[in-house]
């Protein structure tokens, strides 16, 4: 194999494995150090620079970090951090000295963002601190969008969400809300300078069985019925109700009926349970409050009488591997089955939906309705307009409306300052910077913490089923958010090594209690992989292959996949050929690492 | 050394042995050794060949003397007995554990201070009374805990760090061993496992007295330009004679072997010994010419590796006394104190 490049950017980002999974690329085990230390206020910053919405996404996030998290692979059950962030969130102090100065002098153009949904918002806290003037208008009569309208309060207070939100409004946006746009064109005659489209995928799916019109007045759609809830339209439902669908949405429909008065819940899902889309935290919650979940039906046939909904007739299907290896469902020949209900929720999905754009203004769309974007700069086929969020390329999640909005920002700011979107787009980069503090001193604390996963405590839950404004996870307190912090590996401390001090004396290989380190004659990478200290089967974990060491021509293999960044191989190398070195990936982001490009 | 405790969690695929055991599981309390210590890469290798062998950590006895390599049997088989024991006395205590229960697998560590200066008289003895057992010898040329003044192994003209020459000629274990009657003896280098290894688990199952003079660089004080046991120096000055591979019964042979540069030893256990010559007019069962080729290399300033010479037929010092097969621990006391009728019959067979 080729000796590695570890100047490239992507190949220790790729080791922080949560990081790397993240569409904002937050630096996880960084916050995660400072609550370690009990810097509650920089580790929320250090979130907020990348995430924007630390105390919602600490509660609401999607968590693509958790799965990904090293410790699935080296134990069982990754570090909670998701959790951690709503630690940092809880206890934080003063943010106020840290947040960026927003020029009074502005600096001539003017941006519009359609829609206060996650996406529009950080945008605008991208564009402000560079003396952009900014107008948001949304249909709502408040800021940010489904955070507000989909994500019921007890699973996201009231106040969580205001203070992330208002703090980036406060900053200087002129918000237009209960403005319902009807019309792209009269928005392009108003001539700002450029655009940013954040209306997410505001159209939930319908189902057309037989059936369906006569019962309409029974039956809600699932984000719907949620706003309606949310801006106290909706304060009760009552009788049997099904939820139809295993997403998360179908799972905040559940919760939400219970609590609102329903006489009883029932979630039917066309798939098996493995497959549902819903978080697997959000099931377990809804399965804990009561709420069964019905999987392999598929519905038939809504029954009526008379216009009066009595309930669903479903089929029974099991999942049977098709020749793709895709799944697929086949009848099992058991009977249908009928379920009695009053209300139905429907919460099969989601999808773009921009009726209000004018198919005649040079800004295109495919065939799934989607606009047609250049994903490096998220600009459509009208240069002025620029997209974000599930409005870009379908539904996603908050994480990803942050992680397209700093791209969006960079490309309006570039746009608006008459420079290239693509060559001048400050690139990607990465620091190295020893950790060793003195003789076997490091600046992070190594030692490896086995303790399981922490169990994070939940209010009392008849307290919590009879008000919706009770917040069901009430998050670690101080002392498990230290313990769970312990837990993280470090990964952004790297194991570098230095061929021309190596002597080869096996020390690390020795101590390595992953069995990491392998010196060995090079060869092609499927053959190495195999003749390792420990066969390296994860593919998807790169090999850390050094150049030809003078002595014995060999090279130094390292299989990054299950390495505890214990730091022992650099303790016992007697040479410091290994050192230990944090790894600081520049994602670039306007007022982050774009600076330069702001003052050029 | 190290501060950090090397943690419990392993490899997920790391392997069980036949015993339901991993490698870690032979390994004892972390090294206090300086960092990049030969010794260690030493216990690593005998954490290895035991694990792979899959044989009881009940069953051992470690025993040593002073100095780096005499700490050594605390950092592997840490559910194994042991005794770190006086300067240079390891012979005496194995030779008593190992009189006492001959079902234990005995592994005595010691270092060229330990068995060449103050313990060479020893040293000696148990070569002859070919107690059964595997003898290390970490041998680094230097006295590592006293900082760095030359040991008698180590070479006339090397130098210490400062660039001083060592004026005396050394001892080579291997001569004297060969010489005095051992039946098994091997050099090989730490920084070498793929070697080490197999002719550790060969030792351990030979019966006789198996010595293995491992050269095991000092990297405090004896790792420099002039020495002769550098990492480097060895690197570029040594080179095996025969190999040893330990088959057993289980294993799968995978590589293909020159028949007439290999030749099959059968082992006590079932298993067999498959001795690789790279060097073709070699014959490690030649106990005189083994001698010869490995002093003729070492005027040459080389180190040949590998196992030097074997006897398969060797007997150990329970044969040639014809004691007890049960260890004493196990006879009762009727058998251990047969009483004054059966001291009478011994003392009348003497006069």
């Amino acid at each position: 194999m080729k000796a590695t490049d570890i100047a490239d950017p992507d190949y220790f980002h790729k080791v922080v494995d949560c990081q790397w999974a993240c569409p904002a690329h937050t630096p996880v085990p960084e916050y995660i150090r400072l609550i370690a230390e009990e810097r509650y206020t920089e580790a929320y910053m250090i979130n907020w620079d990348s995430n924007v919405f630390p105390g919602i996404l600490g509660r609401t996030c999607d968590r693509p970090c958790e799965p990904a998290c090293r410790r699935v692979r080296t134990e069982e059950k990754p570090v909670a951090i998701c959790r951690l962030k709503r630690v940092a969130a809880d206890h934080k102090g003063d943010i106020a000295p840290y947040l960026p100065h927003v020029p009074r002098q502005k600096n001539g153009k003017r941006i519009a963002l359609l829609g206060a949904g996650p996406a529009s918002l950080a945008v605008a806290r991208d564009l402000l601190p560079f003396g952009y003037e900014i107008d948001m208008f949304d249909r709502d009569p408040a800021g940010g969008g489904m955070m507000r309208s989909q994500i019921p309060a007890f699973r996201l207070p009231a106040d969580v969400l205001e203070e992330e939100v208002d703090l980036i409004v406060n900053m200087g946006v002129n918000a237009t809300y209960g403005y319902e746009i009807t019309s792209m064109k009269e928005m392009l005659d108003m001539n700002y300078d450029a655009y940013f489209v954040g209306t997410g995928a505001p159209r939930g799916r319908d189902l057309d069985l037989p059936g369906r019109k006569e019962v309409d007045e029974h039956i809600s759609i699932g984000i719907d019925w949620l706003s309606s809830v949310a801006f106290g339209h909706t304060t009760s439902i009552s009788g049997k109700v099904i939820v139809m669908g295993g997403g998360n949405t179908a799972m905040d429909c559940c919760r939400t009926s219970q609590r609102l008065g329903a006489e009883r819940v029932t979630v039917v899902v066309r798939s098996g349970f493995e497959v549902m889309k819903a978080s697997e935290w959000e099931k377990e919650d809804a399965m804990a409050e009561g709420i069964p979940i019905i999987n392999n039906r598929p519905p038939k046939e809504f029954v009526h009488e008379n216009g009066k909904l009595k309930g669903i007739v479903f089929e029974c299907v099991k999942p049977v591997e098709g020749e793709n290896g895709r799944l697929k469902y086949v009848p099992t020949g058991e009977p249908d089955v009928f379920m009695e209900c009053d209300h139905v929720l429907m919460a099969i999905g989601q999808e773009n939906h921009c009726p209000w754009i004018e198919r005649d203004i040079g800004l295109e769309f495919d065939k799934w309705d989607c606009p047609i974007l250049d994903e490096d700069t998220l600009q459509s086929t009208n240069p002025k307009v620029f997209f974000g969020g599930d409005s870009a390329f379908g539904p996603e999640n908050i994480i990803w409306a942050s992680a397209h909005a700093h791209k969006a920002a960079i490309s309006m700011h570039l746009f608006c300052q008459g420079k290239d979107l693509k060559a001048d787009r400050p690139p990607e980069g990465v620091n190295l910077i020893s950790q060793k503090m003195g003789v076997h001193q490091w600046s992070y604390d190594a030692e490896h913490d086995p303790s399981a996963r922490f169990i994070v405590p939940h209010a009392n839950r008849t307290k919590s089923l009879d008000n919706i404004k009770i917040e069901v996870e009430l998050g670690f307190d101080k002392d498990l958010g230290l313990q769970e912090a312990q837990r993280c590996l470090n990964c952004d401390v790297q194991t570098v090594f230095t061929e021309k001090l190596c002597i080869e004396c096996d020390a690390c290989v020795d101590i390595c209690p992953m069995d990491c380190i392998t010196f060995t004659e090079n060869e092609e990478e499927e053959r190495l992989r195999a003749n390792l200290m420990a066969p390296a089967d994860n593919t998807e974990q790169d090999l850390y292959v050094s150049d030809i060491l003078a002595t014995t021509g060999r090279v130094m293999v390292k299989d990054e996949d299950v390495c505890l960044h214990c730091g022992l191989c650099a303790e016992r190398c007697p040479t410091n050929a290994w050192d230990m070195q944090k790894s600081i990936v520049h994602i670039p982001q306007l007022g982050s690492f774009a600076e330069p490009i702001a003052a050029g | 050394m190290t501060f950090v405790a090397k943690p419990r969690t392993h490899h997920p695929l790391l392997q069980v042995n036949d015993l339901g055991l991993t490698r870690r599981d032979y390994e004892g309390s972390v090294s206090t050794l300086c960092a990049g210590c030969g010794h260690d890469s030493v216990s690593a290798a005998v954490v290895q060949a035991c694990a792979e062998l899959a044989l009881p950590p009940h069953k051992f006895a470690k025993v040593s003397g002073i100095g780096c390599s005499s700490k050594t049997p605390s950092y592997f088989l840490g559910n194994s007995h042991g005794f770190n024991s006086v300067h240079g006395r390891m012979p005496s205590v194995a030779t008593g554990a190992n009189l006492a229960n001959r079902e234990l697998y005995c592994i005595g560590v010691s270092g060229d201070g330990d068995s060449a200066s103050i313990g060479i008289g020893q040293f000696a003895h148990i070569v002859r009374r070919r107690i059964n057992m595997l003898y290390l010898v970490d041998n680094n040329g230097t006295y590592g805990l006293t900082k760095g003044q030359f040991s008698a192994t180590n070479d006339r003209g090397s130098t210490s760090k400062k660039g001083v020459p060592n004026l005396y000629e050394p001892i080579d274990m291997i001569s004297m061993a060969l010489q005095i009657g051992a039946s098994f003896v091997a050099r090989s280098f730490s920084g070498d496992k793929r070697q080490l290894v197999p002719l550790i688990k060969a030792g351990l199952l030979h019966e006789g007295f198996a010595f293995i003079d491992v050269i095991s660089p000092c990297v405090a004080f004896n790792n420099h330009n002039g020495s002769t046991k550098s990492y480097d120096y060895i690197r570029a000055h040594s080179g095996s004679v025969v190999d040893a591979d330990l088959i057993t019964p289980h294993d799968e042979i995978t590589v293909d072997y020159d028949p007439g540069a290999s030749e099959d030893v059968a082992m006590p256990d079932g298993s067999t010994l498959r001795l690789r010559k790279l060097a073709h007019d070699y014959n490690p069962h030649d106990r005189v010419q083994a001698l010869h080729y490995v002093q003729r290399a070492q005027e040459e300033g080389e180190f040949v590796t590998g196992l030097l010479y074997v006897d398969p037929t060797a007997s150990d010092c329970h044969e040639i006394l014809g004691t007890t097969e049960t260890p004493l621990n196990a006879l009762g006391e009727a058998e251990l104190c047969p009483g004054n009728a059966a001291l009478d019959g011994i003392n009348a067979s003497f006069r």
